[in-house]
């Protein structure tokens, strides 16, 4: 098909459409509120259903409630949103419910401000609700990349009956891109999910539920989340290691998301012009972290620099990826303000003069 | 012989956790009894709510979800949007519906949800160990308002079936007791007639029911009954106080007449 210039936040809501998604619940919030609005527009187009929440704690519970009977979820939010979503994130998890929700991140925290920035990956990759669960996390650095993330997110939590967050900075719900949209999925080759609460009907009662009294059951579920993790972090980190070829890199800059892009013209620059031999490592699983993909990169380079709109995140990532064998260096701007390739390329002449 | 009375199907016969004396058993009978007799088990799909009744998924014969706290009427949502052919029903006590989760069960409404929720209200939250719910009464005493319900101080007790009765989208709500046996028989048939409505995809349901907790309120199971009838009867008044197929002031004319009873 012919590439369509779209706006990274339609551009979602049409990649879940063709994932298979019919059912949308969000709640309004910058900057993603496109999402909600094109599919308020689109759905009915395709026999699809829009619901507008009174409030991102509603919204999640209705994805629960949506997962449950077993159909493709989507919710989409920014970082007010997320948090109040954690609460529900945290009992689909536990059920082993697949959904799948976005958080186009905004500075942070409290109210911060409308702009885009990377300061939700604490919360995304370590956290977010409570008890023992992660969330796959996938961040994109182009509308193009979102939406095939997106279209994959529903298979992946099929997949793994698991909460997927895709997560993106404010730029990539901002911005526009041409973009190859993937076709109609094929609705009839979905996972069978037959522990879904669709009525008893010729079968005993299917009961999705998180409440474990008896204390061995309620560590039996927590160590088959566990169990899931591992799976998943054996099979799912993905990363991109850009231009860096050779055995020998002044610096390994580390960044994801539309960071990484911008670090990757900041790069060229130095190599153009200074000769300098540097590399780009872009994470595209934030969990399960590409910790060993990282390690290997990280070998060549005489020095690691990681960028992010953030105070530093993943830079503890980074350590552990490194383990002290090469000095870490960190360059970041936050609330909505965004390093420019002149602002990375700066910090890098810093680092190799 | 016809067999006149049985074990409803839509309930397993697992023994409840629920003390000597609570209506909540009663109630958990009336609406199996109703999913059965209208033949809507097999596409019954049930919301427990965080509470006494947390573990309604194991006496329910029915699929079910265990929500949490007050979330219920959007999970709910969530699956009716998802399968409007499915027919879901919350089970909620007053904590659950009326405190913590009072958005989600307005908006439900509002948004005219076709689904059925069961509103246990016994003035109390029960599960907790007896502490105050927005539904306690003037100068009950609970653990959290040791020296009695001030209204200068808490606030009077929220009357939700009258809250909800203010919205403009057509609804089912209706308020009934529990503690004695006329009462049940009247209980019964508003419950099934808000099952009824929703199988034929009418408007949003509810059906508020005035219940006992001897535990917290420490009484007996007929001091109770009486306590309920003295004190909550005249502040929570009975009758169906919306009907889609009455206009609002013929609703509000019956609850008026219920009231002055
Ligand atoms: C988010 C959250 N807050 C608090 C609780 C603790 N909690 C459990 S049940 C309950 C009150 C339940 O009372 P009610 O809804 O009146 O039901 P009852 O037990 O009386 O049937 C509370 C506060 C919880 N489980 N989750
Ligand atoms: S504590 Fe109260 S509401 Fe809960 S089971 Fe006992 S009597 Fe019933």
């Amino acid at each position: 098909m012919a590439k369509v210039l779209m706006k990274g936040c339609e551009a979602i809501g049409e990649a879940a459409i063709r994932a298979g998604c019919r059912n949308f619940f969000g709640y309004p919030i910058t900057p993603q509120t496109e999402v909600p609005e094109y599919l308020a527009k689109r759905f009915p187009e395709v026999d699809g259903s829009y619901v507008q929440a009174e409030s991102e704690v509603a919204a999640i519970n209705m994805l629960y409630g949506g997962a449950g009977v077993g159909k493709r979820v989507l919710t989409t939010s920014s970082s007010p949103g997320i948090s109040l979503m954690a609460e529900g994130v945290s009992y689909i998890a536990a059920c082993h419910l697949p959904i799948v929700f976005v958080n186009i991140v905004r500075a942070g925290p409290g109210l911060g401000g409308i702009l885009p920035a990377q300061s939700d990956y604490l919360q995304a990759t370590k956290g977010h609700g409570h008890g023992d669960y992660k969330l796959l996390v996938l961040a994109p650095a182009s509308v193009q990349e979102a939406v095939d993330l997106i279209y994959e997110a529903f298979d992946l939590a099929d997949h793994y009956l698991t909460p997927v967050m895709v997560m993106g900075d404010g730029m990539i719900g901002q911005m526009m891109e041409p973009v190859d949209l993937p076709d109609m999925r094929d609705l009839s080759d979905l996972v069978e999910k037959p522990w879904a609460a669709t009525g008893a009907c010729g079968r005993g009662p299917n009961i999705i539920n998180s409440l474990y009294l008896k204390e061995d059951m309620c560590n039996a579920n927590s160590w088959k989340l566990k169990e899931k993790a591992d799976e998943i972090e054996r099979k799912e980190q993905r990363s991109e290691a850009y231009a860096c070829p050779g055995d020998v890199l002044d610096v390994l800059v580390v960044a994801y998301g539309t960071m990484a892009r911008i670090c990757k013209t900041a790069a060229d620059e130095v190599k153009k012009k200074d000769k300098k031999k540097v590399g780009v490592f872009r994470p595209i699983s934030l969990w399960p972290y590409p910790y060993e993909a990282l390690a290997a990169e990280a070998k060549k380079a005489k020095k690691i620099l990681v960028v992010e709109m953030s105070t530093g995140q993943m830079v503890e990532d980074v350590k552990l990826a490194v383990l002290g064998k090469k000095p870490i260096e960190f360059y970041g701007l936050t609330g909505g303000m965004v390093p420019s390739p002149d602002n990375v390329a700066h910090k890098l002449r810093s680092m190799i003069k | 012989m016809k067999k006149v009375f049985g074990y409803p199907e839509a309930l397993t016969t697992n023994q409840t956790h629920y003390c000597p004396g609570c209506t909540h058993g009663t109630i958990h009978r009336m609406v199996a009894e109703s999913l059965g007799e209208l033949g809507l088990r097999e596409r019954a799909v049930g919301i427990a709510p965080v509470g006494c009744s947390v573990l309604a998924y194991n006496y329910f014969n029915c699929d079910m979800f265990e929500a949490a706290h007050g979330r219920a009427p959007a999970v709910a949502t969530g699956a009716k949007r998802c399968r409007p052919d499915l027919i879901l029903f919350t089970y909620q006590g007053d904590g659950d519906l009326a405190s913590i989760g009072a958005a989600e069960i307005l908006h439900a409404a509002n948004r005219g949800e076709k689904i059925t929720v069961i509103f246990v209200n016994n003035a109390i939250y029960g599960m907790t160990g007896g502490q105050m719910a927005p539904t306690t009464m003037p100068g009950q005493v609970t653990t959290t308002c040791p020296f009695g319900r001030n209204p200068d101080h808490e606030g009077y007790p929220i009357r939700v079936v009258e809250l909800l009765s203010t919205l403009r989208t057509p609804a089912y709500l209706a308020r009934v007791a529990s503690h004695t046996p006329l009462h049940v028989v009247e209980a019964k048939k508003a419950v099934r007639e808000a099952f009824r409505l929703q199988a034929e995809n009418t408007c949003f349901t509810m059906v508020e029911i005035l219940s006992v907790c001897p535990t917290n309120w420490g009484l007996t199971s007929a001091e109770s009954n009486e306590w309920l009838e003295q004190n909550m009867l005249p502040y929570y008044p009975l009758g169906v106080f919306k009907h889609p197929d009455r206009s609002e002031a013929d609703s509000a004319a019956e609850a008026g007449v219920l009231q002055g009873a």
